[in-house]
């Protein structure tokens, strides 16, 4: 399959006078015509079939100026927050606000970052994640169209969310997008990244490559709630240097085949919090990876990603916690949860833990299984019958991960999708 | 209110309770002491209907009702509480949302509307007062990251609000320091009425200087061997459980 993306993608020409772009786009494009997009026979890709792509020829989506704001736009654009609207992987000044941002705070598009600001770019790309880590980086890195960067100068704190809402608009095509976001010594920032699209098949790669400086604090949210229909790869890199923090809760609702990576490397003792929730469907398949490196001491990694799964969804968990030698005082523990709300559904689900250091406090599990029979007596002892206990249970093994959303409106956005999912009678949202 | 005659519980081989008779009536406050393993929490369990009994022997009735028959749920909106000895924490379901939800089960069972949402705040904020709960906690999980006290505190908030019939307090003082008890008792204590009857399962004298018993029973090995007044638990306390099992013997 991946010789008719080649083609498809050759005629497509991404011209820039920057010599080391294009030297690292013919570097990946050479590595994709190797490698293509990745297969079952990748260990990290065991559980993941990728023949969607192989179905439609997803071609690279044109720019269209003449986008207009749709409902469902709307419905996902936050109040209160600087945003970028990328459709179809291209940046759409006209439906974003980016006004008031503080001085020496880039926040612009990928293209216009490439022309204003060619040497940052340099510097960070491909720093977080290299050509080789899979198919798709190469793929990526060889035909991204677009993207955002943004860089928030030492000790500025962005005092409104920065939200990056990706639209896919035209069947049979394909969004890829790039962003570099970098944190100088002490910044913060909250970004919020939204995947949404039309009932089509598409597809929509992004890769974000993320810099945390010294003692930097992010905290990102991923809402991807792409077409049933799509096809969703979302990648974070994270370079995490000394004391700094990320916080990443991710949110995976849509998609056909739906993956994210998150990878994050830890400074000395840096931390980060992976909160994931998945909830699938019909046939939909949601996969997500990640993989915590923790090669200095006295960092900490929590993570907890819980999945729902309905029908004939399947999903995937891989996370990977790999301790150095070195990482002495290392703090992590890793948790997936997971309810099988019908025969049919299916996890694959498989933490693992690498350690190569003495003095360290590493822990994991992992459920999958039905709802606590206990609860459900406890409930049925306050007057609630089997069935709605189950369902308030349901909702609430849910709904866990989204109490964890500090972001108001953010919350009351994905609480509205969970109910949707799982409605509760006579709840008021304000009071979960 | 609620007649137990012969009642006769195993679980799996194992006999528990072998022949329990007690009557309580509308108004009544009882307190069943007995030392560990006599079968205090399993009589509490039968009542509320949890699974994994057998009921070999013997009948309750309950309002005139065979209690034994209906499903917990039922018994519940029938006014039978139950304040669990060691109340479950619920992530995900905020205090609010399970309290409206069990008071409009409660209803929709007695045949009325759904609590108008106005009235139901009122009522709740007055009860957290009762309680001296802050009302931040309505809107936690239930009893998750609570204290011992305050997870007994919320059991005590939801029989506030359910106004069941007969409540049946399992072990509900245990573990509980003097101030937290002085509270939960107050509690109960505000619940008291001519129409309402307490069962009370308790290991220790402690709680009956708060909550005045009308009636004290003794059990021990699966049977109720001494009744008396409030006195009798007074004198359990001075003697112990030894006393009375050997007088029974």
């Amino acid at each position: 399959m991946s010789e008719q993306y080649l083609k498809a993608y050759d005629e497509h020409r991404f011209v820039s006078s920057l010599p080391w772009l294009n030297s690292i786009r013919a570097s990946a494009k050479q590595q994709f015509s190797q490698v293509g997009f990745p297969t079952q026979i990748e260990e990290e890709w065991r559980y993941t079939n990728l023949a969607i792509l192989n179905k439609t020829l997803f071609l690279p989506a044109v720019l269209d100026n003449n986008f207009l704001e749709t409902e469902c736009l709307q419905q996902h654009i936050l109040p209160d927050v600087w945003s970028m609207v990328l459709v179809d992987g291209h940046f759409n000044a006209a439906l974003s606000n980016l006004a008031g941002l503080p001085d020496n705070t880039l926040v612009m598009s990928m293209q216009e970052a490439l022309v204003q600001h060619p040497e940052k770019i340099e510097a960070y790309f491909s720093q977080a994640v290299s050509e080789e880590e899979s198919g798709l980086i190469a793929f990526n890195n060889s035909w991204f169209m677009d993207g955002v960067f943004c860089y928030v100068p030492a000790n500025c704190q962005l005092e409104k969310p920065l939200q990056i809402i990706h639209v896919s608009t035209q069947a049979n095509t394909m969004a890829n997008t790039r962003h570099i976001i970098a944190l100088d010594v002490s910044a913060q920032a909250e970004i919020i990244e939204t995947f949404i699209g039309v009932d089509e098949h598409y597809a929509c790669v992004a890769v974000s490559e993320i810099f945390l400086a010294d003692n930097a604090q992010l905290t990102a949210y991923k809402m991807q709630s792409e077409s049933d229909k799509a096809f969703h790869f979302g990648g974070l890199y994270i370079k995490q240097a000394r004391d700094s923090q990320f916080i990443h809760h991710n949110f995976a609702f849509g998609g056909r085949v739906a993956r994210t990576d998150v990878h994050t490397d830890l400074g000395q003792a840096a931390s980060c919090d992976l909160n994931g929730l998945y909830i699938g469907a019909s046939r939909q398949h949601i996969d997500n990876h990640t993989r915590i490196e923790h090669n200095q001491p006295h960092a900490v990694s929590k993570e907890l990603y819980k999945g729902l799964l309905d029908e004939r969804a399947r999903a995937v968990f891989q996370g990977r916690v790999l301790v150095a030698e070195q990482a002495q005082k290392t703090d992590s523990n890793m948790y997936n949860r997971n309810l099988l709300l019908s025969d049919k559904a299916e996890i694959d689900t498989k933490p693992q833990l690498e350690i190569y250091a003495d003095d360290v406090k590493c822990a994991h599990g992992v459920t999958v299984g039905q709802l606590d029979e206990k609860l459900i007596a406890y409930l049925q002892a306050r007057c609630i019958d089997e069935a709605t206990a189950k369902n308030m249970l349901t909702f609430a093994f849910a709904n866990e991960m989204v109490e964890k959303v500090n972001n108001k409106a953010l919350y009351k956005q994905i609480l509205a999708k969970v109910l949707e999912k799982f409605p509760q009678k006579g709840i008021e949202a304000d009071w979960l | 209110m609620l007649s137990i005659k012969n009642l006769h519980v195993s679980v799996g081989d194992k006999a528990i309770l072998k022949g329990i008779n007690l009557t309580i009536n509308a108004g009544e406050v009882h307190a069943i002491m007995g030392p560990n393993g006599a079968g205090k929490s399993t009589l509490s369990h039968v009542l509320s209907g949890k699974s994994g009994y057998t009921i070999t022997e013997g009948s309750v009735t309950y309002k005139g009702q065979d209690l034994l028959a209906l499903a917990p749920e039922i018994r519940a909106r029938e006014g039978v509480f139950l304040a669990f000895q060691y109340p479950l924490e619920i992530p995900g379901v905020s205090n609010i949302y399970l309290l409206k939800a069990a008071l409009n089960a409660m209803r929709q069972h007695q045949g009325l509307p759904e609590v108008d949402a106005m009235d139901f705040l009122t009522l709740v904020k007055d009860k957290i007062k009762l309680l001296e709960m802050d009302q931040s906690f309505l809107y936690r999980s239930v009893n998750e990251g609570f204290s011992g006290g305050e997870k007994k505190r919320n059991e005590i908030l939801q029989a506030a609000i359910l106004e069941p019939s007969l409540c049946v307090l399992d072990e509900t003082d245990s573990g509980l320091d003097i101030d937290a008890l002085k509270i939960v008792s107050a509690g109960v204590n505000s619940l008291r009425s001519a129409d309402r009857a307490f069962l009370m399962i308790t290991h220790y004298q402690r709680l009956l200087d708060y909550i005045k018993p009308d009636i004290v029973h003794v059990l021990a090995d699966g049977k109720i061997v001494k009744s008396g007044g409030a006195e009798l638990a007074l004198e359990l306390e001075e003697k112990g459980y030894n006393w009375v099992e050997e007088q029974a013997a």
